[in-house]
Formats: structure tokens, C-alpha cells, sequence
């Protein structure tokens, strides 16, 4: 293998066995065994993986759910054996996919950090000597001696952190470290990678938050069903998988119209949404374009002022990020007579960052009690490469820093 | 391989698995570490008073109570290094399927942790010996060796169950049943003398727990022990607890070798 080369891996496939009723017990084995005829689900996890990691290189792994991305990590782990192919590492490897291993809630959180070094390899006196500095990195001195079952989520993730990152490696392999803790505590993340990135740490990352990604890896690739379906450059790799996400959000929205009962009143149709050129937009835009919503609102019998309006939702939130009606904006609408067909444009806010977002156009009776038609995720989209990805409202630069 | 198995990492992660073991195992009990010595001497009670107070089964074996009790703590050893390793490996699941770390660790570091109690249960015993005016003769020297033969075929049982337990999780009331009839196999709460047909006694001691329970109480306790060099004349018979031992130490390593690279998505 050339010197260069941090992790090659070839031709590499598992597959899961998966027991139809699991077969756990002695009799049923016995029983099986006897019919000759075990049954299971052969369920392919990885087919026929073939890439190579450069040393010094920030090397992404992204892939829905299920993918097979994180079963890929525990082989190059070295905690699942492959089925067929090969890997071959280069240098020393984290022996860890995740953080807090082995940690106990019956024990303190001294006792914890000298247990999970030693899972990392090293000796009581060696963890004495950074034990100061893995405390103060975490910052809960005064919890040392508590059980960690009396720690919150947060402090136990900070102190796993800070003892992960003592762990000396060639190449590190981390699992969504990111989903869990605290703002203040993903920054801390973002420096430790920063770091990482500076120093020229080899770092495998699986992750299918697109922010840090996009911001940390030069390589990529895109593992679907088992296998690679893109690589290379992480921006090129990362709109592929946008595609990939949208195509699964697609005949979801399909399924849920399909699914929606009919009322027999109003319909909501030829909903678009299109970017300032009039091109219409399937799945993904970059920031900053500017948004179009339309949509027609056919009424088939005659409705008494209704109210026509539209709900911007971003996934993971519960609020509405953007909301708006012909009633908030003062329009008539007591034309809605039989046959009559209403178009309704909302041009939607620029600021609004990285992210996918559903649009939810809706006909409610005159006093907003009940909803003649709403689409719930009418139209799924995606705002992609923003530099900012702290907010959902990105920033404008306006903010000013004077001397005092 | 073997400088691999005594590494820096390895060695640092035995001991603190077994400290972890030794500090989780009281956890939250009034008496703590005191019940591993409690344990066997309230075990001893119970059998000294309906076996020898109520059944007289030691009548003409000298320091009988002494006799007993270091056999109870040897068949507890070897119980108790058993059990706990067959759940090693499933109870360390966590472990097993987030981090690469040698397998044969932790049932290792179960036994070991038998090993520590069984020490201190040994303590217990010297005790009672001295109140018994029990002297040491220089045969005792025989003694660690007779331990390490215990300990190699626990080792190659807990191997072989610790693996096996992963897919058939109906093993440990198996083991324990199996423990209970393999109790009663054993010469611990009875004299061998008072089992007659002498076919049978030398039946029990090709049993390696049998034979090695009886040769240490030879060895410390009395020479009125009956051990597997007084039933059988033929020098062949008696290498055959020793074989046993070393066969099931081989299966149990080999089956152990080859299950382990798939514990991860088996538990």
C-alpha cells in the first residue's frame, strides 16, 4: 500500500443475518436444526464498498438512515468482520465509534474517566498526569466525585469529549458526535475539529448534518442501500445526496396528497414554487434565492369570505417560520362563487438559511375555525450553502462593532 | 500473539475491568465487600449444622469443619468463575458492539475477579485452621498447583459458555441446573470414604473438580483424604481429570476464537 494512503478499503461486503424469530433459545434451535431449514432474512448492509482515504485527509461518509453508513465505520473499526473484500488500514485507529464507551452510572465520574482511558489504552498513572486538564475541559470539577447517574446528558457527553479527544490515533473515526449537547458544547466540537483540520488529522466523519460536513470534509462519499452512490469533492457528493433525500421526500408528499380526504368545496392545485426567473424549483436552491409560491384555489361551491393563506415550516421546528393570508393582509375575497378560481403568489423571505423546509397552503372558513383544504407538506425543498449555519434566519451583515 | 495478549493496553484494561467488577459487585449493600467472605461462611453453617451435626457424614475424618468449609470455598470458586463469566460476554454487549478491544478480556477479567475472592475466602480458611491447630506440612506446596488446575478448566468452560451464551440464551439455567447435579457429584459436603461401591468413588474422582477439591484437602487439611492416587493403581487412569482439563481449556478456547469476531452483531 502506497504511504500516502491512509484506509483502503476493497471490495468490501456484510450481510446481516436476520432471524425471522430470532433464534436465541436451544429449542428452537434444536427445532431448526432438525427441519434443516433455518430461516432468516439475508439483509445486504454493505455490497461491494471500494474507496481509499488519504492521510491528512477530513474524509466524509453521508447517507440516510439505514444507509449502511455507520455499519461501513464498525468495519473499519474493527467491531463487525467483513463478509468478503478487505481493509486495510495504515497507522493506528481509534478503536471507538462513539463516545462515553463503557461508561457506568453506578460509578463517579473520577472512576469513569480512568475506566474509559483505559478503553482507550492508557494506564492509571498516564491518566493522572491529564486527568487535571480532561476535568477542566469539561468543566464539572465539583461533580467528580457524584455518580455519573446524578450527571445531566450534557455533562456526561462533555466529560466523554474530553477524555475522547486525549486519545492519541493516526486516524480518527467519529460517529455524530454532533447530535448530541449544548450550543456552547458544539462549538467546543467545531474547535476540536478545527483543530483536527489544522494539524492535518486523518478523520473519517459520518454524519448526515450537511453544516458540519460541508464545512470540515474535502472528501466524501454517499452510501446508499449498501452501496456508494457518489464520491469525491464534499459539496458535489453532499447536492447528490440532497437529490436522494428529495426523491424519499417526494413520494412521501405524493403519498400524503394521495392520502388527503377530498372535500368537497374547495381544491388547492398547480401549487409551483419558482425561483425570480420563473424556473421552477424541484428540490434543492442555493441561499439567497429569491422564492416564489403559487398556487390556485378552484371553489366548487359558493363559500362566504374565505381566508386563503400559506404556512412556511422548517423540518425539526414547531412553529411556523413564515405565515401569511388574504385576512392578515386585508384582501376580499367574496367572490368565491361557484367555479370561480383565485391564484395566490407569496414571494417568501430571503434570510432563510441552510435547511429543508415544507410549504403548507391552506383555505379556512370565514373565522378561522375550520380548514376547507389544507395540504399539509405540500411542496418540500431545500436551501442549501449558506456560511452561516447558526440560525434559521441568516443574519444580514448589518451588525456593527464599535470601539467604546 | 503473545506478546500481544500481555501488552501495555491490555494489561491496563484487565486491571480495570476487574477493579470496576470489584467495586460494582457490593454497590449499594450495607455490608459490601464483607459478604464474600460472609457468603461462603454462612454457606458452611447451614451445611455443617444439617451435615455433620444432624447426618454425622464426618465422623472419622479429622478437622472436619475445616475440611468442609475449604471445600465449599473451592466448589464456590469454581461455581462461581463459571457463572459469571458465561454473562460476560452478553452483559458487556455495550462494550462488545462500540469498541475494539480483545473479547477474551473480559471473560478473563470475570475470572480474575473470582480469582481475587477465592483468595480472600482462602484467608477464611487459615483462619479456622489455625483456631484447629491445623499445621502446614511442606505438601502444601502443591497447593497453587492444584488451584491452577481449578482455575484452567473453569477458564476453558467460561470460554466455551461465555460464546455459546451469545446464541443460545437458554445456556445459563441450563449451567446452573448442570452446577446443582455436578454439586452433588462432587465430594464437597460428603466424605468419599462413605460412599461404598468403590467403582462410584473412582467415577467421582476423574471428575477434574473432584479430584483437585480432594487432593487440597489432602494437601492442607488431612491425609485421611481419599484421593484418585489411593483408588486407582493404574498410573494412566489418574492422568485422566488432566486431560479433561486440557481438552476442554483447547475446545472451550477454540470454539471462544472462533464465535468472537461475530459477538458484535450477535448480542
Amino acid at each position: 500500500m502506497a504511504d500516502e494512503i491512509a484506509i483502503k478499503v476493497d471490495h468490501l461486503r456484510k450481510n446481516f443475518k436476520l432471524p425471522h424469530q430470532r433464534e436465541t433459545s436451544i429449542k428452537s434451535a434444536l427445532i431448526n436444526f432438525r427441519k434443516w431449514s433455518r430461516k432468516y432474512q439475508t439483509q445486504k448492509a454493505l455490497n461491494n464498498v471500494t474507496f481509499e482515504i488519504k492521510k491528512g485527509e477530513f474524509f466524509g461518509i453521508v447517507g440516510r438512515n439505514g444507509s449502511g453508513k455507520s455499519t461501513l465505520l464498525k468495519m473499519l473499526a474493527g467491531i463487525y468482520p467483513p463478509d468478503k473484500g478487505t481493509i486495510n488500514i495504515n497507522g493506528k485507529l481509534t478503536p471507538f465509534i462513539e463516545l462515553g464507551v463503557g461508561f457506568n452510572q453506578e460509578l463517579t465520574g473520577k472512576e469513569n474517566v480512568f475506566l474509559n482511558g483505559a478503553l482507550l489504552g492508557f494506564s492509571r498513572k498516564e491518566m493522572r498526569a491529564i486527568y487535571d486538564d480532561i476535568v477542566e475541559f469539561a468543566e464539572i470539577e465539583e461533580f467528580m466525585d457524584q455518580k455519573l447517574k446524578n450527571y445531566s446528558s450534557g455533562m456526561q457527553v462533555r466529560l466523554a469529549f474530553s477524555i475522547a479527544i486525549r486519545a492519541k490515533s493516526d486516524i480518527l473515526l467519529i460517529d455524530e458526535v454532533l447530535a448530541v449537547g449544548d450550543a456552547a458544547f458544539q462549538t467546543k466540537c467545531m474547535d476540536y475539529f478545527n483543530e483536527l483540520k489544522a494539524a492535518g488529522q486523518t478523520v473519517v466523519f459520518v454524519s448526515h448534518d450537511r453544516g458540519s460536513l460541508e464545512k470540515f470534509c474535502d472528501q466524501a462519499i454517499l452510501i446508499d442501500k449498501g452501496v456508494i452512490i457518489a464520491r469525491g469533492e464534499t459539496k458535489s457528493v453532499l447536492n447528490h445526496y440532497d437529490r436522494v433525500v428529495m426523491k424519499q421526500l417526494e413520494t412521501k408528499d405524493e403519498e400524503r396528497r394521495d392520502a388527503a380526504p377530498k372535500n368537497e368545496a374547495v381544491s388547492i392545485t398547480n401549487l409551483k414554487l419558482t425561483d425570480q426567473s420563473g424556473n421552477e424549483i424541484r428540490d434543492a436552491v442555493p441561499f439567497g434565492t429569491r422564492l416564489t409560491t403559487t398556487f390556485y384555489v378552484k371553489f366548487k361551491q359558493p363559500v362566504e369570505d374565505p381566508i386563503i393563506g400559506i404556512t412556511l415550516w422548517r423540518d425539526g421546528v414547531g412553529s411556523p417560520i413564515y405565515a401569511t393570508n388574504t385576512w392578515v393582509d386585508g384582501q376580499s375575497t367574496a367572490g368565491a362563487k361557484k367555479g370561480k378560481v383565485y391564484e395566490y403568489v407569496v414571494t417568501l423571505p430571503e434570510q432563510l438559511n441552510t435547511g429543508k423546509y415544507f410549504i403548507e397552503p391552506a383555505v379556512a372558513n370565514k373565522e378561522a375555525t375550520y380548514y376547507y383544504e389544507r395540504i399539509t407538506r405540500a411542496k418540500s425543498f431545500l436551501i442549501m450553502g449558506s456560511d452561516n449555519l447558526y440560525s434559521i434566519v441568516m443574519p444580514s451583515k448589518g451588525a456593527q462593532l464599535r470601539d467604546v | 500473539m503473545y506478546k500481544h495478549i500481555f501488552s501495555k493496553n491490555n494489561r491496563v484494561l484487565l486491571s480495570e475491568l476487574v477493579r470496576t467488577d470489584f467495586k460494582l459487585r457490593y454497590q449499594g449493600s450495607v455490608l459490601g465487600y464483607a459478604w464474600s467472605l460472609l457468603r461462603p461462611l454462612l454457606i458452611f453453617v447451614i451445611l455443617y449444622v444439617v451435615f455433620v451435626k444432624f447426618l454425622k457424614l464426618g465422623n472419622g475424618i479429622p478437622h472436619y469443619p475445616v475440611y468442609l468449609l475449604f471445600g465449599i470455598v473451592l466448589w464456590n470458586f469454581f461455581n462461581e468463575m463459571t457463572v459469571m463469566s458465561l454473562g460476560s460476554i452478553v452483559g458487556r454487549g455495550d462494550l462488545i458492539r462500540k469498541i475494539r478491544i480483545p473479547r477474551w478480556i473480559i471473560v478473563i477479567s470475570s475470572s480474575l475477579s473470582a480469582l481475587i475472592n477465592l483468595f480472600l475466602n482462602l484467608l477464611v480458611v487459615s483462619v479456622f485452621m489455625i483456631v484447629n491447630h491445623i499445621s502446614l506440612t511442606s505438601s502444601a506446596a502443591w497447593l497453587p498447583l492444584i488451584l491452577l488446575e481449578i482455575y484452567i478448566f473453569a477458564l476453558g468452560l467460561s470460554f466455551f459458555l461465555s460464546a455459546a451464551f451469545v446464541k443460545f440464551r437458554d445456556l445459563n439455567y441450563i449451567w446452573e441446573v448442570t452446577m446443582q447435579a455436578l454439586f452433588y457429584l462432587t465430594p464437597v459436603i460428603y466424605p468419599l470414604s462413605r460412599i461404598t461401591n468403590l467403582k462410584l468413588q473412582k467415577l467421582l474422582l476423574l471428575n477434574p473438580v473432584g479430584q483437585a477439591i480432594q487432593d487440597a484437602r489432602y494437601v492442607i487439611v488431612t491425609k485421611q483424604t481419599t484421593i484418585i492416587y489411593h483408588v486407582f493403581a493404574n498410573i494412566w487412569y489418574m492422568l485422566i481429570p488432566f486431560v479433561i482439563v486440557v481438552a476442554v481449556l483447547i475446545v472451550g478456547t477454540l470454539y471462544f476464537r472462533k464465535e468472537s469476531s461475530h459477538f458484535a452483531e450477535n448480542i
